[in-house]
């Protein structure tokens, strides 16, 4: 008998009858770590949820069981599920600095869970084992602090101790490393590794990063639009998965190799109450026919603990894993004349310095990744060339032209000539515009057009970055993450810029928009000729977009040369552990063989 | 300003210290606008006391006692002096007393008053601010909401009336219509001329109380660590009042002093109402009577209980959030 058994979970929006997830089965044996991985909005976080019996406001479990040792958890009184949460089942959250509570200290916080569940007798002597099981100083002292004396990396640690303590028998961990380093992320997953293995837990490890997910769990499931269409071995559904949704977004995953293009999947996934009848992934699936339009396909055993839900999925095994293009040959026609060139520049916060030294050109027709951990200082550096940022010192200069610090003092045409797209869609656009004003207002503050050229132009950013001109008279929060990004873009290039900065814009982003993002601007570079400064901590997406590539580390450019050679052949020390602590696809599958 | 008062060490006490002395700079601008509205403007106060028919030697007399000589600033120099040294000079009314001496008893029953009417409406508004966010469209906080808007819609001398109408005189005659004290008592003797004019107070400033903690409660309870605190096992009882309301309360305790301030100024309304021997019908009665000294002497000294709550929120939210409590330090 399994640990955790969940039979045909469905659950609702209150009071509508509209499934948000439903037809969910899965079970995890002790020990076990299952992947469940999907885009946002595919109901993963409420199928996580679920196996505490909570659902957050306006969702209800309508059906189904949720075992834990053969026990259904759902027909419990409110008394039994306390009794449950955090003792036999516990969670981790995605975002531990919310989820810590901001007035109460570390040490109260932890061991008000073994007060709640009467967990052993001395609670002193428990504390101290659960931080040295996640690698927390043991020190009173560190017990006094209040979580927002924390690095985001511990603040996550005392959230997994807070999820081991009562021993669980199942867990779940939501995105528990989201919003961490690379490295901090590594040691993390290495921790819960550890932990699960040891204990003898059974774990849902619920994530949108299928590289993370690769690194750590033994089986995986994936969602899509409120159902699971496939689940099965890591190995088996990274190499060979039977669904094509599966295929598509093993394929959207970026690679350090770099041998592949990325691929992302056109369209959205379809939300509640707007589902089609039939398979719910046809209208974007190329291998689509009558009866996957008509039928939503049952639940197909492929092989011994392998299920999938697709009508043709003999004939997606059948072929090879997808031909999956091999990434275009960089063309790196970069003149000699730098477009912009930065030379000796330090940079400070009020008093604090935070940038050193930084040396750094970007040619016309260039894209330059600057890579580097949280803190590190580049965004700073991209703020200070878009003149976001005006305390440095220092050389920078536009075509040999200095640029003076801040956006203000500089001319017209030169802000024009430089244009930034932020990290977070939806917080860069205005809400009280329409997309079409947004759009608009760089055309009235550079050109002096005609009203109707000026919605020419328009129409015309926007389908440069493949959007319908239908979004002109709507406001942002009517589209999606993706396709606000697109707009956040449209607005950049219809100012017609010479160099574009773009700041961690896909870390706001699912895998398959991701690689669509990245596709669109690699290819409107090439286009439209931009020079390009690339920020982003993902060392994996920038083969395919840069030439060039400077990794920061504390403020400094630790490394500056051609991304193969970077990446194939790194020299410094900082670079190497970078690259060595990045979940891939690649190593996570070489592992395990 | 800020380069003025830097040199004021850093942490808790810093911040108080420098706080004090920005109140102090705000009560001498206070004592400013209050001088130049009651005695520097070209109107004769001394005029305006005695009326149309006072003699020449009348109204220099008076002009003398009331310090009415002299240049202006010279004028301003000689009362701030006196107020700073404790002396308010003496009442134009009460015999010619000292504005202390008048003043003193009644300050104290104003004191008592608000006092009383703090400890009753802060807990009661946060419990039914909470109560209401625990519920949540609920009947309990539909019923309050429209209850707590109700009263916060009504002046408080109409509750004070109405209080009055339905126990003091027409409907029920359970308690006194008016709070007169002896001079020679204190409030504590006469507890039962108190509830009608604790009442009134309570009603006019739990509403506001009740509603910004219902909505912060509301913010807190969707927060992700009280959702934590619930999948970690804990008790409702325990999430709600450990978990959620130490967090809620912050944005309250500046809606609380706010309402406490008020309470200073608002009290004359309602010890009118009730013929309350307080520091608010002192007021009324030294406008009336032209009591120049009585009628400077409470201006300043509600501006000084508006600046010192104000200290206090800001001090008690800094204790409330540790966020602000540790970068002080």
């Amino acid at each position: 008998m399994s640990v955790l058994e969940v039979e045909n979970l469905r659950i609702e929006i209150e009071g509508t009858g509209i499934d948000i997830v439903d037809e969910i089965s899965f079970h995890i044996e002790a020990g076990e770590v299952l992947g469940l991985v999907g885009e946002s909005g595919s109901g993963k976080t409420t199928v996580g949820l679920s196996l505490l019996g909570h659902q957050r406001r306006g969702a209800k479990i309508v059906a189904g069981q949720v075992r834990v040792d053969g026990k259904d958890i759902l027909e419990r009184s409110p008394a039994q599920l306390r009794a449950l949460r955090g003792g036999t089942v516990s969670y981790v959250p995605q975002d531990p600095s919310a989820a810590l509570n901001p007035a109460l200290r570390i040490g109260r916080q932890l061991e008000e869970v073994l007060a709640a569940h009467r967990f052993g007798s001395s609670h002193e002597e428990r504390l101290r084992e659960m931080l040295e099981e996640v690698l927390l100083p043991t020190e009173r002292s560190f017990l006094r602090r209040y979580p927002h004396q924390l690095s985001g990396g511990q603040q996550q640690r005392v959230g997994l101790a807070m999820a081991f303590a009562c021993r669980p028998r199942v867990i779940v961990l939501d995105e528990p490393t989201t919003g961490l380093d690379v490295t901090t992320q590594a040691h993390v997953l290495a921790t819960v590794r550890m932990l699960c293995r040891a204990h003898g837990v059974a774990a849902l490890y619920v994530s949108h990063d299928l590289a993370v997910v690769a690194a750590l769990a033994d089986r995986v499931a994936v969602m899509y639009a409120g159902r699971i269409v496939e689940i099965g071995r890591e190995r088996d559904l990274f190499l060979a998965s039977a669904h094509p949704y599966a295929r598509r977004l093993v394929e959207a995953i970026p690679e350090i190799s770099g041998e592949h293009e990325l691929v992302g999947i056109p369209g959205t996934a379809p939300r509640p109450g707007h589902r089609p009848t039939g398979c719910f992934f046809a209208p974007r699936c190329d291998y689509a026919v009558d009866i996957c339009r008509e039928q939503f396909p049952p639940r197909e055993r492929v092989a011994e603990r392998r299920e999938v839900r697709c009508h043709r999925w003999q004939e997606v095994l059948a072929e090879a894993v997808h031909d999956r293009p091999l990434a275009a040959v960089r063309t790196n026609g970069a003149s000699a004349d730098a477009l912009i060139s930065i030379r000796n520049l330090q940079a400070a916060h009020g008093e604090r310095p935070v940038l050193f030294d930084i040396d750094l050109d970007v040619a016309p027709r260039q894209c330059v990744a600057l890579v580097g951990e949280s803190g590190s200082g580049k965004t700073t550096l991209a703020r200070c060339i878009a003149g976001l940022h005006r305390n440095f010192t220092g050389e920078l200069a536009l075509r040999g032209i200095p640029l003076r610090p801040g956006a203000r003092n500089r001319s017209r045409d030169t802000r024009r000539d430089i244009q930034y797209v932020f990290q977070s869609p939806y917080s860069s656009l205005n809400p009280r515009k329409t997309i079409g004003q947004i759009i608009g207002q760089p055309l009235r503050l550079f050109f002096d057009l005609p009203r109707r050229d000026q919605h020419a132009r328009i129409v015309h950013a926007l389908e440069r970055v493949q959007l319908t001109s239908s979004v002109v008279d709507r406001y942002p929060h009517e589209l999606s993450g993706g396709e606000r990004q697109r707009v956040a873009i449209a607005r950049a290039l219809v100012s017609e810029p010479a160099l574009l900065v773009c700041d961690e814009v896909t870390s706001a982003l699912d895998v398959s928009v991701q690689a669509a993002i990245v596709d669109l601007i690699a290819e409107l570079q090439r286009e439209m000729e931009l020079g390009l400064l690339f920020v982003t901590h993902n060392l994996a997406l920038i083969r395919t977009i840069a030439q060039e590539v400077a990794v920061m580390s504390a403020g400094r450019i630790v490394e500056h040369g051609p991304v193969d050679r970077v990446l194939d052949q790194p020299e410094a020390e900082y670079t190497k552990r970078l690259l060595a602590d990045t979940p891939s696809l690649e190593s996570a599958l070489a592992i395990a063989e | 300003m800020s380069t003025a008062i830097r040199f004021v060490r850093r942490g808790i006490s810093g911040f108080v210290l420098r706080r004090v002395l920005l109140g102090l700079l705000t009560l001498l601008l206070v004592s400013v606008i209050v001088f130049a509205a009651t005695q520097a403007l070209p109107s004769d106060p001394a005029r305006a006391i005695l009326g149309r028919t006072a003699t020449p030697e009348s109204l220099a007399a008076l002009r003398k006692q009331l310090n009415l000589t002299g240049s202006i600033p010279g004028q301003y120099a000689h009362w701030l002096k006196g107020f700073v040294t404790g002396d308010f000079g003496n009442s134009l009314a009460a015999r010619g007393e000292p504005v202390t001496q008048v003043l003193g008893k009644r300050l104290e029953n104003s004191a008592f008053l608000v006092l009383i009417a703090g400890e009753v409406s802060i807990p009661l508004s946060i419990l039914l601010g909470v109560l209401a966010a625990r519920r949540r469209d609920g009947p309990f906080d539909h019923t309050s909401s429209l209850l707590m808007l109700a009263l916060a819609a009504l002046p408080e001398f109409v509750v004070g009336i109405a209080l009055v109408v339905l126990f003091g005189t027409t409907v029920f005659h359970w308690l006194p219509a008016v709070s007169l004290i002896p001079p020679e008592d204190t409030p504590f003797q006469h507890l039962k001329a108190l509830i009608l004019p604790v009442a009134t107070l309570v009603l006019a400033v739990s509403p506001y109380i009740a509603r910004i903690m219902r909505a912060s409660m509301v913010e807190v309870l969707e927060s992700d660590f009280v959702e934590m605190a619930r999948l970690k096992g804990m008790p409702e009882r325990h999430v709600l009042w450990r978990h959620a309301v130490p967090n809620a309360v912050a944005p309250a305790i500046q809606v609380i002093a706010l309402n406490l301030a008020y309470l200073a100024g608002g009290i004359v309304v309602v010890e009118f109402v009730f013929g309350y021997p307080g520091i608010g019908s002192a007021l009324v009665d030294a406008v009336a009577n032209r009591d120049l000294p009585v009628v400077q002497a409470l201006a300043i000294l509600i501006a000084g209980v508006y600046v010192a709550l104000n200290l206090m929120a800001d001090v008690a939210t800094i204790l409330v959030s540790p966020r602000l409590r540790t970068s002080l330090r």
